[in-house]
């Protein structure tokens, strides 16, 4: 058994050595040894600009990343167990049977979109305004900060409304109504209502990471509010990275069902 | 006989995979994470696509009977990054592939390597790496 493990460890490693001397040609640019020895520098005050990305491995996208959640109400357990057949989680499916949103290029939507493929983003911050632009799907969100409320009977929005102040000088906390509960909230099939409330809570550590928080409380389906993530880190990419462009387009998802999803189905 | 195309090398290695979620929103939950499958084939069509780039050849085995097969690796972004591009593939390259396949029985996989014409090994599907 210890024979085995030792062997499956040498072979992940050898994995990881190639890969990682194929990222290293064609990732974002890098810093120099010497920086990277450095201490970070202090986080410039009231200050998200930059693009970021999550800064450990995979914690951004797998489902081993998102949290446990609240128990459900009977109104959230009906349709994560009746309604919605995730391809991932604890309740997927086979991939015949899978009708995740996403797969027929429906848009993430939020909070998904921080909750299953956190790709690079990049903070935008203008007189009254801090624009979230995603590389996921290439989308952006409006977070307004020039003092307005949130909307009491907003028509649903896939990225909802979002509000948004600086609670000390380091950490932005961001408010979130009116999403369209069409989203799920991960890939695992997790439902929200449209009375789903979201707080996102970014918090500078210093000038190159950043630490992010994201509450769910949605009364309708989840019996408490929960954390989706708990301070998940971000580190910030040089200046100069060029954003892919990573769209859903329906021609395509129909050639990768018809190519790859229906014969794994039958 | 030399020129045929051959093989086919049925060779199940032991994977010694958790079955662990891979990062689709389809899941993995298709395909054998106990198996891989070497085999030399010729590429019919090499797609960089979303939601995952995939890749299509054919084999034939001793009998001469072509099998059609299709592979897929992660998407585009994540591939770049990886050290691949759109021109990684080309058809009609003669190239040997490990993969995961199907759980079915059905001529589709996941894509864990494969060696071009030039020699270089790429690396495929790893859930380690974006």
């Amino acid at each position: 058994m210890q024979k085995r493990y030792v062997g499956h460890c040498l072979r992940v490693i050898a994995v990881l050595a190639i890969s990682i001397g194929a990222h290293a040609q064609s990732a974002p640019p890098q810093r120099s040894e010497a920086a990277k020895n450095q201490k970070p520098a202090t986080a410039p005050r009231r200050d998200l600009s930059g693009i970021w990305d999550v800064a450990d491995t995979m914690e951004g996208i797998s489902p081993r990343g998102v949290k446990s959640h609240a128990p459900f109400t009977d109104f959230g357990a009906n349709i994560a167990n009746n309604e919605y057949k995730p391809g991932d989680g604890p309740r997927r499916v086979s991939i015949g049977l899978v009708n995740d949103p996403l797969d027929g290029c429906d848009p993430a939507g939020f909070p998904r979109n921080l909750l299953f493929e956190l790709r690079p983003f990049q903070a935008v911050q203008t007189s009254s305004q801090v624009l979230l632009v995603y590389q996921y799907q290439r989308v952006w969100r409006s977070i307004w900060t020039d003092g307005r409320e949130l909307p009491k009977d907003p028509d649903s929005r896939w990225y909802g409304y979002s509000v948004g102040k600086w609670e000390d000088d380091y950490t932005f906390v961001v408010q979130t109504v009116g999403t369209d509960e069409r989203t799920w909230l991960d890939n695992a099939g997790d439902p929200h209502s449209s009375e789903l409330r979201v707080e996102e809570r970014y918090h500078r550590v210093d000038h190159d990471t950043m630490e992010l928080t994201v509450k769910i409380d949605d009364p309708k389906v989840y019996t408490e509010p929960w954390l989706a993530r708990d301070k998940l880190r971000l580190k910030l990419l040089p200046a100069n990275t060029d954003m892919m462009e990573m769209i859903c387009a329906a021609s395509e998802a129909e050639e990768y069902k018809k190519t790859m999803a229906n014969p794994l189905s039958k | 006989m030399k020129n045929r195309v051959i093989s086919f090398f049925l060779g199940a290695i032991c994977f010694l995979s958790v079955a662990a979620s891979l990062p689709a929103h389809h899941g993995s939950a298709g395909y054998d994470m106990e198996k891989e499958l070497v085999m030399k084939g010729t590429v019919t069509e090499w797609l960089w696509a979303n939601p995952h780039c995939f890749l299509k050849y054919d084999t034939t085995d001793d009998k001469g009977e072509v099998s059609h097969w299709a592979v897929e690796v992660s998407n585009p972004v994540d591939m770049t990054r990886r050290g691949w591009t759109k021109h990684s593939i080309n058809v009609g390259d003669q190239v040997t592939v490990t993969v995961r396949p199907a759980k079915n029985g059905a001529s589709v996989g996941q894509l864990l390597k494969v060696v071009v014409p030039s020699g270089q090994t790429l690396i495929g599907w790893n859930p380690t790496v974006r």
